[in-house]
């Protein structure tokens, strides 16, 4: 099952390292892993997406939770959250192709942020679903590079994730 | 004053009288500070291993946070077998380690090591301190971490030239405890402790099953009183010994790989099981999916991260035994138990008592059986003495036959099984506990592992007594292969090894060597009453196998029960 889980973390040296040991340590694979501040500069805000089975994920919930720098941790459910990833992406664009991938670009409302003679770099957030199917409509112009920042997430309604 | 004395002062604020440790490079201004600090005694070990696994021997014996000290690199290395074992046994110690200067981390520098990174899955929690200015609040948190909520090691890595600077120091001036992501419960949901009571009620076939967490949170009392009024059989784990007398009449004895029968068969048939401050481990467990098959679960644990982590339980309770148990008593009182509601269960467990006792083998031939030996140790002291134990089959021996009657008396490294623990972790009991009988029951092999502490022992007047279980191998291990490797003995023999009796007498110590039964009581008293540290040498019948034994991974069926 794939989780969602967002840790509010002490913005101290050496947290990183405490979470993701916990992950290696049970040979946990994290998909992917985004930190910054939050509103709170002595806070920070860690988003884990892991593919892993329910009770391994509660079970390092619990491991997390027991490290002194973690304040809280939710086990954000899809239906309740937004979720979103930022992609930069290059691609080939010659003469003939350029207009049909700004074409792409408006349909999946991406933004052109830098243009060579040869490629056209675009920016793209949305969520990974949304993230995928855009890089794979590109994927007939020739990538150069892609970046994906992996998953953010923010529970919905009044109340903080 | 200087850092390295704020140092010492903020251990003394906190109730330090004792530290544990080594010298070095990066720790010589701490050194320095120590040479004239009232109030602060410093055994010196003959090996950081020592001084940390004195801290955990002095921390277990005496309920208070042990403290050890070590320097940077080697020094910290050193510590790291000890502050594992503490971690899996949840003993509060904190590990000062000396780090190079600020300028010279992470640039491979004399004697650097990562301590930190190091030990950042066998701590509690850990600090490298990078000012002057933390040296206060980090110690106050470290303490503060390692003996409140499941107790553990907290490690502060501080580099010497902090340690050399000068700076204001005002005993008053406690610095306040931040921790906002720290906040153990203590009290259990009482809605679950009502539900526990109702369903311990309503059992016909229940167990208690007590861990280290009732002798960490000091509930032997709760638990008593719960177990007499609730007529409920006990077992206990190698850390849970002397939590509930093991010679009361409900007492069935320590569960599991090495446990009793009877403890292993009720727990086995039980419909309710009442575990409380234990951890589930694979070595009482055995195979999981046919552990207790019948058992509805109530566990009580400090730590919420051990709730169905092994075992999927029923009623869990997150909260301090002490606390949880106490209100548990008044709930079940309110249910009006009467004492004769599992008359056919306690029926079958004073049956199961009857006609699986523990054997102890008499001397045959002139060899001295190792159980008979401890038998004999627990006799001699009246089963009062704090005994450590080392790892292998003297360390079952001496769970099974040295009852114990109290907490913090039996002190044994359980979760990591460390060979060579017991000595330095008897010196540790004996200073944290004046004028105790402290005996270490070793085997040959573990002894070897950490005897230089014999210098210790010798100079700090610490008189412990080593009784080695000598059987010229590496026991646990022999047997094993024995049992499970056709006989074939890889480097377990051990019988090269030192003349124990000279060798304590080399470093100032009494040594006596028993090799016929007839000799051991008398011996034994000798050895014990006397004001000096003693290694006994007891030569014990070489190939003797531990029993009873369910094997690894096993279940209640598979049991050995005895020598075949
Ligand atoms: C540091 C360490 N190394 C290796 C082991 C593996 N081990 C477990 S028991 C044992 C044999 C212990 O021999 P001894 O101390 O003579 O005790 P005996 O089993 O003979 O009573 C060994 C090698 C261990 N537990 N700890």
């Amino acid at each position: 099952m794939k989780h969602t889980l967002s840790v509010l973390v002490e913005n101290k040296p050496g947290v990183l390292t405490r979470v993701a040991g916990l992950f290696a340590r049970r040979g946990f694979n994290i998909d992917s892993l985004v930190v910054a501040e939050t509103e709170k500069p002595e806070l920070s805000r860690m988003t884990i997406a892991v593919d892993e089975q329910d009770q391994n994920v509660e079970q390092v919930t619990k491991q997390l939770h027991k490290l002194i720098n973690v304040l809280k941790i939710t086990d954000l459910d899809p239906a309740g959250s937004v979720e979103r990833e930022l992609l930069l992406i290059k691609v080939k664009a010659s003469g003939q192709t350029r207009g049909e991938i700004m074409q792409m670009v408006e349909i999946f409302g991406a933004r052109i942020v830098d243009v060579t003679a040869e490629v056209l770099l675009i920016e793209m957030t949305g969520p990974r679903e949304k993230v995928g199917a855009f890089i794979d409509v590109l994927a007939p112009f020739g990538i150069v590079e892609q970046m994906r920042t992996g998953r953010l997430a923010m529970s919905r309604g009044r109340k903080a994730t | 004053m200087k850092a390295a004395r704020v140092i010492l002062e903020a251990l003394k604020r906190e109730g330090v009288d004792t530290i544990f440790g080594f010298p070095g490079g990066s720790v010589i201004p701490l050194y320095d500070a120590l040479y004239d600090c009232p109030g602060i005694t410093h055994i010196l070990a003959r090996h950081e291993q020592g001084a940390g696994h004195a801290a955990d021997g002095y921390a277990r014996a005496s309920g208070k946070v042990g403290v050890c000290i070590a320097t940077s690199g080697p020094g910290a290395t050193n510590l790291v077998t000890p502050i594992a074992n503490a971690y899996m046994d949840s003993v509060p110690m904190v590990a000062i380690t000396g780090q190079v200067s600020r300028h010279l981390i992470g640039l491979d520098s004399f004697q650097e090591a990562d301590v930190t990174g190091i030990t950042l899955p066998i701590v509690k929690h850990s600090y490298l301190i990078t000012s002057k200015d933390d040296i206060t609040r980090t110690i106050r948190e470290a303490f503060h971490i390692a003996s409140t909520g499941r107790p553990g090691p907290v490690v502060i890595d501080i580099p010497v030239d902090i340690m050399k600077e000068d700076m204001e120091f005002d005993p008053d001036d406690v610095p306040p405890l931040h921790l906002p992501g720290y906040k153990p419960t203590v009290k259990g949901h009482m809605k679950q402790i009502r539900e526990a009571a109702r369903v311990i009620a309503a059992a016909e076939r229940p167990v208690i099953y007590a861990g280290g967490g009732i002798i960490i949170s000091g509930a032997s009392q709760e638990l008593r009183e719960m177990a007499l009024y609730g007529h409920i059989p006990v077992v206990n784990t190698l850390t849970g010994k002397g939590g509930f007398p093991e010679d009361h009449e409900l007492s069935m004895g320590m569960v599991g790989m090495h446990g009793t029968p009877y403890a292993n068969y009720a727990l086995s048939q039980a419909d309710v099981i009442f575990a409380v401050g234990v951890r589930f481990d694979d070595r009482v467990t055995g195979k999981l999916d046919a552990f207790a098959p019948h058992a509805t679960f109530i566990h009580v644990d400090v730590d919420p991260a051990e709730i169905s982590k092994n075992v999927a339980i029923d009623v869990p309770i997150v909260g301090d035994a002490k606390w949880v148990l106490g209100e548990l008593i008044t709930e079940l009182r309110k249910l009006e138990l009467s004492p004769d509601r599992h008359l056919p269960w306690m029926e079958q467990v004073e049956s199961w008592k009857r006609d699986h006792p523990l054997i102890v083998r008499e001397p045959d031939n002139g060899e001295i059986m190792p159980e008979w030996a401890i038998h004999k140790i627990w006799q001699v002291t009246n089963g009062d003495a704090i005994v450590c134990t080392e790892v292998g089959q003297h360390q079952m021996w001496a769970a099974q036959h040295y009852l114990c009657r109290h907490p913090r008396q039996f002190i044994s490294s359980a979760g990591l099984g460390t060979m060579g623990f017991g000595f330095p972790a008897s010196i540790g009991a004996q200073v944290g506990s004046p004028g105790r009988l402290v005996i270490d029951i070793a085997g040959d092999g573990s002894f070897q592992m950490t005897l230089q502490e014999l210098a210790t022992a010798v100079q700090f007047r610490l008189p412990v007594k080593v009784c080695i279980m000598n059987n010229q191998w590496l026991g646990m291990v022999r047997q094993w292969q024995e049992l499970f490797w056709n006989s074939r003995y890889s480097q377990t023999c051990i019988e090269c090894q030192p003349d124990f009796v000279k060798l304590a007498e080399a470093y100032g110590a009494e040594g006596y060597r028993v090799s016929r039964p007839e000799d051991l009581e008398e011996t034994l008293r000798i050895a014990f009453a006397s004001p000096a540290p003693a290694v006994i040498d007891i030569r014990v019948k070489q190939e003797a196998n531990v029993y009873p034994m369910i094997p690894a991974g096993g279940t209640v069926h598979d049991m050995m029960e005895r020598e075949l």
